[in-house]
């Protein structure tokens, strides 16, 4: 960012200059330029636009007006005042951002995405770098822990593939854990996902999602309501919570604990009448804990991706169903390793144990029944059955 | 009138001869000590005199120089009392100087008489046997340790008189009997631990096996309580047990540490040291103004074992590099630059993560970055020398309390050493013949395997995202696992084992590999 001094002499010395250029300025810059005034949130602005009529009109009244309205407190008028004189640093930055491959979609223009009316209060703004959700199609938000079992990671990845291959779209928040394993299905079955952000779109947090970041940009996009270059921060992350909510039409929480931000949008959600999934866990699981209250309290029971698909009414015929694998396929001894275990990983030491076979051929077995597929290994020397 | 003894001091880890010389003259009485003395060894000439008077005899009033050559090494420790002693007694006649030439003394005096134990006797006396003495007396407390050296007689002795009357009346000195032979076999079992004592386990039973066999360094990974102290401590016991080269240059290192157990001249059991993770560079390689071995070399021929890794100090651990591939390790000091031999199996242990239960994730709330962090902690060239790699975990009730005993020790053992000769015999030119210590172009020669295992290995190398390094690792511990076996070719099966002993990529830790 650009230091304030630095900010005002540039717009000085811009204003001959834009002057004798075109001074016909837009809705949408007035829009732009109010947003990045730090004072005013998206509520604040729909309640000026109300009392003004128009962005050109805001940005035109004084802070003192709007805050005689009571729209605005009084401590803040003056800032509001003098950021105004930014518009043209403002100006220049929209017209630059298809340079960068990023959209700024707003209520005035028409892709903006109707199901966010129903938020409360709707984003002004939207980032979005590729594309925004279809309209004519469904769209499902899977949300859940950062710090997720090996279980809630598999179970995500599977919902994110499976609805995404019988064509809904998969919104999550590109977070750790059930968040990325969500996105990374949907991105292995080649459809669109796109993941809202809690800081400017053009940052991807957390890093080690990069990959992600960039698949997602490609194929689905990246959306925030934050300004660019706006570093994420804990108060940006429940707005964010509200954009997932707001543009699904169904939310699957997977994992959560009984304190979470999964929690926060699936109360969003149910405020906004969107329809709850959970998935039920052992009532001994800390992060069940949250799917098990949320079940309690009348959420669905998430048993298989095809509640789902029934929910929002695709067709039958159209389900793809689960690769059902054939143990009888499998060699004596594979077939006995496989049979021992289980979507809870278990380590090979127990593996070992149960199974009674010598380590040199319980290894090559599973490594075997790995490369092909069968089973997954989270973590060193701790295998699981893979459901996909 | 001028004599002298011969007597010896460490370098090192190696005796050399030191004469000391004394001359009792007219002049003003005086005792003087010179030959680069450090101020133990002058602070001896107070406490010779009042031995020498309380031991019963009297020393005329007349000017007395001793002289410790080569007067260019600086001499330190107690060892010097007693000859100096010797030499003095003999310059004024008392003890008998003919017996004096073939006769190497050490030893500490006490203010009365006694004699007490030094250090490194057992290198001052295999020190003084190379430079052609045929008799040693030493302090009654190390005369065990001289005992093992062939070619030389020793005596033990406890007070300064009963030396002296020895001296004069040589046909009296009856010499302590060669005991190695003894020693060595008495050392059937000197494990007070034992591989039977673990129940279950038998991953971790495997891989300590495969390691050993084949000499590779080890890495455990498991959560607090699994049995990773308790199976590193039984390394030892399943390897080969100590020739008598090893011995006798493990033991002079702990001679002169001090550390040799009271009843016995030798190392009855392969050391295994566990340094604790606040341990400094120095204590780790040995140090001090006249450098003494540090715990890698007191771990030599046995194990090191650390635990808890990632929290010892990056700069300690760094320090490791050099001797895991020289097997030994050069400490430079002012007065010289000493090599120690650091020839030990590395074993390191660590938590899954910085609270120690990850992959539970009912108990475990690290996130993510908190584990690469903890891990990143762990160096990289040093994971780049750890061959293997394996999982702990917590050993169910029922398994902890069955009476069925898992394979003992002894029976490890004879496979280790079978797959041990095998080594040997592909490689008898090379010192360092294990698998563990292959270099590239032997790798090449003798890990070959076949058309298809080649391509099965490249896609899972590829499928992996595994590293050259990682890639050779692999074959040396199928390599192993062969032999182990007493097969000639690698095997696919113990490919397949030797990829899960695959060391830890940080890639594939966690789950953000997408």
């Amino acid at each position: 960012m650009m230091s304030n001094l630095k900010l005002k002499e540039e717009a000085e010395s811009q204003e001959n200059v834009e002057a004798c250029v075109t001074k016909i300025i837009s809705e949408k810059e007035y829009l732009y330029a109010l947003l990045h005034i730090p004072v005013l949130g998206a509520a604040t602005i729909q309640k000026m636009l109300e009392a003004a009529g128009s962005f050109e009109a805001v940005y035109h009244t004084t802070g003192k007006e709007f805050a005689d309205l009571g729209i605005l407190k009084p401590k803040n008028e003056e800032c509001f005042d003098q950021e105004k004189i930014y518009l043209d640093h403002w100006r220049r930055e929209l017209a630059s951002l298809e340079k960068r491959q990023i959209r700024f979609v707003s209520p005035l223009d028409s892709d903006y995405p109707q199901r966010l009316y129903t938020v409360q209060p709707y984003p002004m703004g939207l980032y979005v770098k590729g594309d925004l959700p279809r309209e004519d199609l469904p769209t499902a938000a899977i949300v859940g822990a950062r710090n997720c079992s090996a279980y809630g990671n598999q179970i995500a990845e599977f919902m994110g593939k499976i609805l995404s291959q019988n064509g809904i779209q998969i919104i999550s928040g590109l977070a750790l854990g059930i968040d990325g394993a969500a996105h990374r299905g949907a991105i292995s079955a080649g459809q669109p996902t796109f993941g809202i952000l809690g800081c400017g779109v053009n940052i991807c947090y957390p890093k080690e999602n990069y990959p992600l970041y960039q698949a997602m940009s490609g194929c689905g996009g990246v959306i925030s309501e934050c300004n660019l270059s706006e570093q994420p921060q804990a108060k940006n992350f429940p707005m964010r919570n509200r954009i997932i909510s707001g543009l699904a039409d169904v939310i699957l929480v997977i994992e959560a604990k009984e304190k979470s931000g999964s929690l926060i949008t699936a109360r969003l959600g149910l405020d906004q009448g969107k329809e709850i999934f959970a998935l039920p866990g052992r009532i001994t699981d800390a992060l069940s804990r949250g799917c098990n209250e949320l079940i309690k309290d009348g959420a669905n029971v998430l048993t298989t991706p095809e509640n789902v698909i029934e929910y929002l009414g695709i067709s039958r015929e159209k389900i793809l169903r689960v690769r059902k694998i054939n143990p009888k396929t499998l060699a004596k001894e594979e077939k006995m390793v496989y049979s021992c275990l289980d979507l809870e990983p278990k380590f090979l030491e127990q593996i070992l144990t149960e199974t009674g076979l010598p380590v040199d051929t319980c290894m090559s077995v599973l490594l075997e029944l790995e490369l092909a597929g069968y089973i997954t290994q989270p973590s060193r020397h701790c295998y699981g059955k893979k459901i996909l | 009138m001028f004599n002298k003894v011969n007597s010896g001091a460490i370098l090192g880890i190696e005796g050399y001869m030191v004469s000391v010389e004394a001359d009792v003259s007219d002049g003003l009485p005086a005792f003087v000590m010179v030959g680069y003395l450090a101020a133990e060894v002058k602070e001896a000439q107070d406490r010779v005199r009042t031995a020498i008077r309380n031991s019963g005899y009297r020393l005329p009033p007349k000017k007395i120089t001793v002289n410790l050559s080569p007067a260019d090494i600086r001499k330190d420790g107690t060892a010097f009392d007693l000859p100096v002693a010797i030499a003095v007694l003999a310059s004024f006649g008392i003890v008998e100087p003919d017996i004096l030439k073939k006769t190497f003394i050490v030893g500490e005096l006490g203010l009365d008489g006694v004699i007490k134990s030094v250090r490194g006797a057992l290198s001052l006396v295999s020190a003084a046997k190379e430079n052609g003495m045929t008799m040693c007396f030493l302090p009654q407390e190390n005369v065990l340790e001289g005992s093992v050296i062939a070619g030389i007689s020793c005596v033990g002795v406890s007070q300064l008189s009963e030396l002296v009357t020895l001296l004069n009346q040589p046909d009296d000195i009856v010499p302590e009997p060669y005991r190695y032979e003894e020693y060595m076999n008495s050392n059937g079992n000197a494990y007070d631990v034992d591989y039977a004592d673990v129940h279950g386990q038998i991953l971790l039973r495997r891989a300590t096996e495969v390691a050993v066999a084949g000499r590779h360094n080890l890495m455990i990974i498991g959560p607090a309580g699994t049995g990773k102290s308790m199976i590193s401590k039984r390394i030892p016991t399943i390897m080969p047990e100590l020739s008598l080269e090893e011995n006798l240059e493990i033991s002079k290192i702990y001679s002169i540490c001090g550390m040799l157990p009271p009843s016995s001249p030798l190392l009855s059991k392969r050391p295994f040291r566990s340094p604790h993770h606040t341990i400094s560079p120095n204590a780790l390689t040995g140090g001090g103004r006249v450098p003494k071995p540090g715990e890698i070399s007191l771990a030599s021929r046995g194990v090191l074992f650390l635990d808890e890794l990632p929290e010892f100090q990056r700069n300690t651990i760094e320090i490791l590099r050099q001797p895991l591939e020289d097997h030994k390790i050069t400490v430079s000091r002012v007065h010289g630059t000493f090599d120690f031999p650091a020839y030990f199996m590395l074993v390191t242990a660590l938590n899954p993560c910085p609270c120690g239960f990850y992959p539970d994730r009912n108990r475990c709330n690290c996130s993510e970055h908190q584990i690469q962090n903890y891990l990143k902690k762990i160096s990289r060239p040093l994971l780049d020398r750890i061959d293997i790699c394996v999982e702990s975990m917590m050993v169910p009730y029922q398994e902890l309390n069955s009476t069925e005993q898992g394979e003992s020790s002894e029976q490890i053992r004879q496979r280790v050493e079978r797959t041990r000769q095998i080594q040997r015999n592909r490689q008898p030119d090379k010192i360092y013949y294990f698998n563990g210590e292959m270099q590239e172009n032997a790798v090449n020669q003798y890990c070959q395997i076949t058309k298809e295992d080649e391509d099965w290995l490249r896609d899972v190398y590829e499928r992996m995202g595994l590293s050259v390094r990682a890639h050779r690792k692999i074959l040396k511990v199928a390599r192993t696992i062969a032999d182990l076996e007493g097969t000639e070719e690698i095997q696919h099966k113990h490919l397949c084992e030797a990829v899960g002993y695959r060391s830890l990529e940080s890639k594939y830790w966690g789950g953000a590999n997408v």
